[in-house]
């Protein structure tokens, strides 16, 4: 399995080389460029910081510029936030995104796993109806909708907890909640799905039939079977929720690393724009690699050899 | 009749009835049975699928589907355990009473090994330390003669036959010494070989442990040579009771006497060596997989072998063999629906790798039924669109009337209303699908027939039907079959010519009689065996 | 269980569909589902030409006012509103009367009045048909009278004084068509290569799927970001961006079906009737792949509004003075301390409209199994 590991993560090496060039290839065709807004600049300063950023020169040879020092672990100078190197602002960015994504995750897991199989052993009853209720809400509303109106409840309106900022636990709560809804939705809706099939699968009957005590089918028997679908539903999950959303550190104002996507992507910040897409596309690959071996250790028929 | 009479009463079952509630309304799957088992006793339920005989183990065992309901009683040494608590009744399950069940290959649990599902039971209701429950599983290992048991232990149930499996189960049965061992079709699934080596286990193992058995099965082949007394159950209520030869010699009910005529009999005599060939097969090769390539190994099996085969007018060859012998991959080789090496010669002409164009010529004549009788019919269409769509491609020229007129007659000569030809398949029965896909292959005239394994699908007496069908048809037809088949007794009732397929090779061929009276090759003689003189093979064990 | 007992036979036949619209009838989320849906279509139809308020007229005089079934102005605004007006004309004001929904301004002034002053009030989003009345000789005193607008803001108005509730009726007509639009871009490049993938099989299908591999393992929300910032913020672009991301899972599901089902024996039977490879897909393949599409279908179309409206939540989505239910939201959430009900109109009709899509595919999903047959 150890040798699998590595030719996979050397298979990922291609995948992230085509992403970065996809992404490289698509911005600077696009019309545009990072100074436009400052359109005071006279023409010669304007030359000046074009020069100074490397913009003057072909194409290629700034490609393969950004290569080169993307080896070396730089991704170059951030055309907005002028004195810094965009690898320092993701690293004071990433920490942040993967606390808060972390925790969401964890939670994700365990209360979506709780619920969906509470809800398939007592198929039909209310308490299954109820988390379906709950379910289908975390799937249907989005987090656009739940952010703000999390944060208009339990900050603006009963004062309870922080609207905005972070560094307290307290900050943490709501953004981790407006994250992991939808998540625990969608985890409970799976687990309940594929907890119902294993419940009602041969070897759960046998389980049964040998007098296993109830915890002990469920748990070890059906829960086993049952949380495949949702661990591999948590590899792409996992990379997004971890690299950040945007959404939830714009509605809570958290200095993640999501927000500089966007504001860099509306400034033309060519370098910031192609460092998050450099971490994000390497979380994703990192992920389904990760969810692939736990898959296989679940599950002793997935065989990677 | 109570426990106080019958100190030998192990496991009794009083009046139960049992009903589904389904979206469609309740269904009373079964309706007032009363049976029991004495210590020692080996005793059967046989019925066709249907029958409600598997739900009354169901319900006895608190295992019945949560939308299901039993009523009445299920008496364990005098204690009534239906409907008990599942606190309660896990003293009983797995420890006194166990199962096995029919699909060995899914009723183990994937995603643990051997000793992990083993060691369970033990553990559970024997209070057993890990190492005192590995200790033991070992020893039940090999008493169901688990080659290489240590080795065993750790394996998951994927990397076992269903053989073994079954085995297996057998073992874990077995773990706590029980009473009684109710078996739910626990040779079903298997090649008739296997069947006859688990069925011999089982009775050895009966005789050194002194368990009672509760045999559910449809194979009265398995009753006869098997169990002491049987239950004959019908539509969920009892048909008939008594000891087994009884039953057998003078069955008291016309439904009894209905099942053991269904045995299917009679013999075809053979075709003179005079009547012309329409089919001719010549060391037909036939590969599955990739070749190695570039950082790829090579993946590829070859699954029949050098196989030649020449079948007459009005001729039906048998080709017999057990699962993955290769004999269904030779029948759809034989009509080009599977790229073969070889010659394919039908009616003189090499057919063997011609374009799909140009076979299209001859799909006419070569004609094939499948053994799904579920899956070999589109869901989405009608009879008379199925039966029709072969006339489309061959005779275009006819109008609407005229393919509407042949749908209808081909319907008539398989047995079928041909006011019926509007519904969808799903409306039907097991054995009117089969009827219907008969009727999409005579349809078009054609010279041959390759039947994969037409009836094995079916209850024993509506095999005999579609039997009986394939025989008149083949009469006014002037049909040539090659009858694919692991039922040696279809076979033998079915065909002149029998060919036997072991891992892609012809191991023995010749006519019928030959085959089944003298077999000259051992492995052919096992095959007969295990499936016509079961009782000599489990008295000897 | 005899195999002989025609004589039950009904002519006709019931056919799968028919069976699961039976199922779905029975099913009551899933018909108020459909009876919601239509009843959306109907008002993104012929709701913003319907609507009292143009969705691009602005009100100048009322910004962020709070729903009400009663009209505006309220009775209180109106006095000041009309001092307001008319104080730039530089007359004198007497006591102002509101009777029978016209306002009375007597005025005087030093100089001769011009008539054409009564245009102050015009411009006022309150008041029309404003004239100089009961002019006295010398010109120098004057009634202004002017019609009170009765304007109804039953949803209230946004920061900018447009009526919610006409913004909320073309929002809902831009989400319902970027989701019917994008679907089908989703679904026709979905089901072409998936069903092509599957049919031809080996090394073709491998390669295929080889490809939608890569495409899966990039950030596809990322691109679309991207894409849509730099190529400019353009409803085509936008529905093509979304449908593009989406046919992954259509392709992976149409070809998985496709390749199970040319295992069928049906299939294989078809093959052995000589059927060409054209008729067996559209008789056999297609047919029995449509319910997957269908339930798919009705799945996707939330997402792919969901999606937009979540470019839009960031800006990125659709232009001034159209507006999308996320840009909606977006501005509620910006405006939610002194002005809930701008979150509270736009956010109630997404999740109404979700909510619909997802019970009528669940609904769908239920009917069409094809487990239970």
């Amino acid at each position: 399995m150890f040798s699998y590991a590595i030719r996979r993560l050397l298979g990922a090496v291609p995948t992230i080389f085509l992403i970065v060039t996809a992404a490289f290839f698509m911005m600077r065709v696009a019309p545009g460029g990072p100074f436009d807004q400052e359109r005071t600049l006279e023409a010669t300063v304007m030359e000046n910081l074009n020069r100074t950023f490397g913009l003057d020169k072909p194409l290629w040879e700034q490609y393969a510029m950004y290569l080169g020092n993307l080896l070396r672990g730089d991704m170059g100078p951030s055309f907005i936030y002028r004195d810094m190197r965009v690898h320092e602002i993701l690293a004071e960015g990433l920490p942040v995104s993967m606390q808060l994504g972390a925790t969401a995750l964890v939670l994700a897991l365990v209360v979506g796993s709780a619920l969906g199989t509470v809800a398939a052993l007592r198929q039909n009853s209310r308490t299954d109806f109820a988390v379906i209720a709950v379910a289908t809400f975390g799937i249907t509303v989005p987090n656009f909708v739940v952010a703000p109106v999390l944060s208009l409840v339990f900050a603006v309106m009963l004062g309870w907890l922080p609207a905005q900022g972070w560094g307290d636990w307290n900050q943490m709560l709501l953004p981790v909640i407006a994250l992991a809804l939808p998540q625990v939705a969608i985890v409970a809706r799976l687990i309940r799905g594929s907890m119902i099939e294993a419940l009602r699968s041969d070897h759960v009957r046998t389980a049964r039939a040998y007098g296993l005590p109830a915890r002990m089918v469920v748990v070890k028997h059906a829960l086993r079977a049952a949380i495949l679908p949702a661990v591999s539903y948590m590899g792409p999950a996992a990379a997004a929720l971890l690299t950040g959303s945007i959404v939830v550190e714009q509605v809570f104002n958290l200095p993640g690393i999501g927000r500089y996507f966007v504001n860099g992507a509306l400034n033309r910040d060519y370098t910031l724009v192609m460092g998050t897409v450099v971490i994000v596309a390497t979380f994703v690959v990192v992920f389904n690699l990760i969810v692939d071996l736990l898959y296989a250790v679940l599950d002793p028929r997935v065989r990677y050899d | 009749m109570t426990d106080q009479t019958n100190q030998d009463r192990v496991f009794e079952v009083d009046d139960i009835h049992v009903t589904f509630d389904t979206p469609d309304g309740k269904v009373e799957a079964v309706r007032g049975v009363s049976l029991h088992v004495d210590r020692g006793e080996t005793v059967a339920v046989v019925g066709e699928s249907g029958s409600g005989k598997s739900q009354i183990m169901m319900a006895a065992m608190g295992l019945l589907a949560s939308n299901g309901r039993a009523v009445g009683a299920v008496r364990y040494r005098g204690q009534n355990i239906l409907n008990l608590p599942p606190g309660q009744l896990n003293k009983l399950r797995g420890a006194k009473i166990t199962m096995i069940f029919q699909e060995p290959m899914t009723s183990l649990d994937p995603l643990y090994t051997i000793e992990d599902q083993l060691s369970e039971p033990l553990r559970v209701h024997g209070g057993l330390t890990r190492a005192q429950a590995s200790a033991r599983v070992l020893e039940l290992l090999r008493l169901v003669r688990i080659p290489d048991p240590e080795r065993r232990m750790k394996s998951y149930p994927y990397e076992m036959s269903g053989g073994q499996r079954q085995r297996v189960m057998i073992a874990m049965a077995l773990a706590n010494d029980p009473d009684l061992l109710i078996a739910d079709e626990p040779t079903t699934a298997l090649d008739v070989t296997i069947q006859a080596e688990i069925l011999r286990l089982l009775a050895e193992l009966q005789r050194k442990l002194g368990m009672s058995i509760l045999f559910i099965t449809h194979d009265l082949g398995i009753v006869e040579a098997f169990a002491d007394r049987v239950y004959v159950m019908r539509q969920g209520r009892l048909e008939e009771d008594g000891p087994t030869a009884r039953i057998f010699h003078a069955p008291a009910t016309d439904y009894t006497r209905m099942l053991l005529a269904a045995e299917p009999e009679g013999e075809k005599p053979p075709v003179p060596d005079s009547a012309p060939v329409l089919l001719q097969g010549q060391d037909v090769e036939i590969t599955f997989g990739k070749p190695g390539g570039f950082l790829s190994k090579s993946n590829l099996f070859k699954a029949v072998k050098g196989v030649d085969l020449t079948l007459r007018e009005k001729q039906t060859i048998g080709v017999v063999g057990e699962s993955g012998s290769g004999k269904s991959t030779l029948g759809r080789g034989l009509l080009q629906l599977l790229p073969a090496a070889g010659r394919v010669i039908y009616l003189g002409r090499d057919i063997n790798g011609l374009t799909r164009q140009a076979m299209k010529q001859h799909r006419d004549g070569l004609q094939m039924v499948f053994q799904d009788p579920y899956g070999s019919l589109s869901p989405r269409m009608t009879v008379s669109e199925i039966v029709t769509e072969g006339l489309l491609v061959h005779e275009p020229g006819l109008t609407r009337k005229e393919r509407a007129a042949r749908a209808a007659q081909a319907l008539e000569d398989v047995g079928l209303s041909g006011a019926m030809r509007n519904r969808f398949p799903h409306e039907f029965s097991g054995g009117q699908r089969q009827r219907i896909a008969i009727a999409r292959a005579v349809v078009l005239r054609p010279r041959v027939i390759v039947l994969d394994e037409p009836t094995s699908a079916l209850d024993r007496s509506v095999q005999k039907q579609v039997i009986d069908l394939l025989r008149g048809l083949q009469e006014e037809h002037a049909l040539s079959y090659i009858f694919i088949s692991h039922d040696l007794a279809v076979v033998r009732a079915m065909s002149d010519y029998v060919m036997v397929m072991k891992e892609g090779k012809i191991v023995e061929e010749g006519p019928t009689a030959q085959i089944f009276d003298a077999p000259q090759q051992e492995y052919t003689h096992s095959l007969m065996r295990a499936a016509f003189d079961l009782k000599s093979l489990l008295d000897a064990g | 269980m005899t195999d002989t007992a025609f004589t039950d036979a009904a002519v006709g036949g019931r056919s799968l569909w028919a069976t699961a619209m039976m199922r779905l009838r029975r099913n009551r989320a899933a018909m108020a589902s459909i009876f919601v849906l239509a009843l959306l279509g109907v008002l993104a139809i012929f709701g913003p030409p319907l609507a009292p308020h143009s969705y691009s007229q602005v009100y100048p005089e009322f910004v962020k006012v709070r729903p009400s079934l009663a009209p505006y102005p309220q009775a209180e605004q109106v006095i000041p509103a009309a001092e307001r007006a008319l104080s730039r004309a530089r007359v004198e004001m007497g006591e102002i009367v509101v009777e029978n929904g016209t306002v009375h301004i007597p005025i005087s002034s030093a100089r001769e009045i011009d008539p054409r002053l009564a245009r102050y009030l015009e411009r006022s989003d309150i008041f029309s048909g404003a004239q100089v009345a009961e002019l006295s000789a010398d010109g120098k005193t004057a009634t202004v009278t002017a019609e009170v607008q009765q304007l109804y803001f039953l949803m209230g108005t946004d920061a900018n004084g447009r009526d919610l509730l006409a913004r909320i009726l073309i929002s809902l007509r831009i989400s319902l068509m970027i989701g019917a639009l994008a679907t089908a871009v989703a679904l026709v490049i979905g089901v072409a290569y998936g069903a092509t993938a599957g049919f031809l099989g080996g090394r073709i299908d491998n390669l295929m799927m080889r490809f939608v591999d890569i495409l899966y393992s990039l950030p596809f929300v990322f691109f679309v970001i991207l894409l849509v910032v730099f190529f400019g913020r353009n409803l085509v672009l936008m529905f093509l961006a979304v449908g593009a991301v989406e046919w992954l899972d259509m392709a992976r599901i149409v070809r998985g079906q496709t390749l199970s089902l040319r295992r069928r024996e049906f299939v294989q039977a078809a093959e052995a009737l000589g059927v060409s490879s054209g008729a067996i897909i559209r008789r056999h393949i297609v047919p029995n792949t449509l319910g997957t599409v269908i339930i798919y279908m009705t799945l996707l179309i939330p997402k792919v509004i969901l999606l937009e409206s979540f470019l839009s939540f960031l800006g990125l989505g659709v232009q001034e003075p159209l507006t999308s239910l996320g840009v909606l939201i977006s501005e509620g959430a910006k405006n939610m301390r002194n002005a809930p009900f701008m979150l509270f109109f736009p956010a109630v009709t997404m999740t109404i409209l979700l909510f619909a899509l997802n019970f009528l595919g669940d609904g769908l999903r239920d009917a069409l199994d094809p487990k239970d047959r």
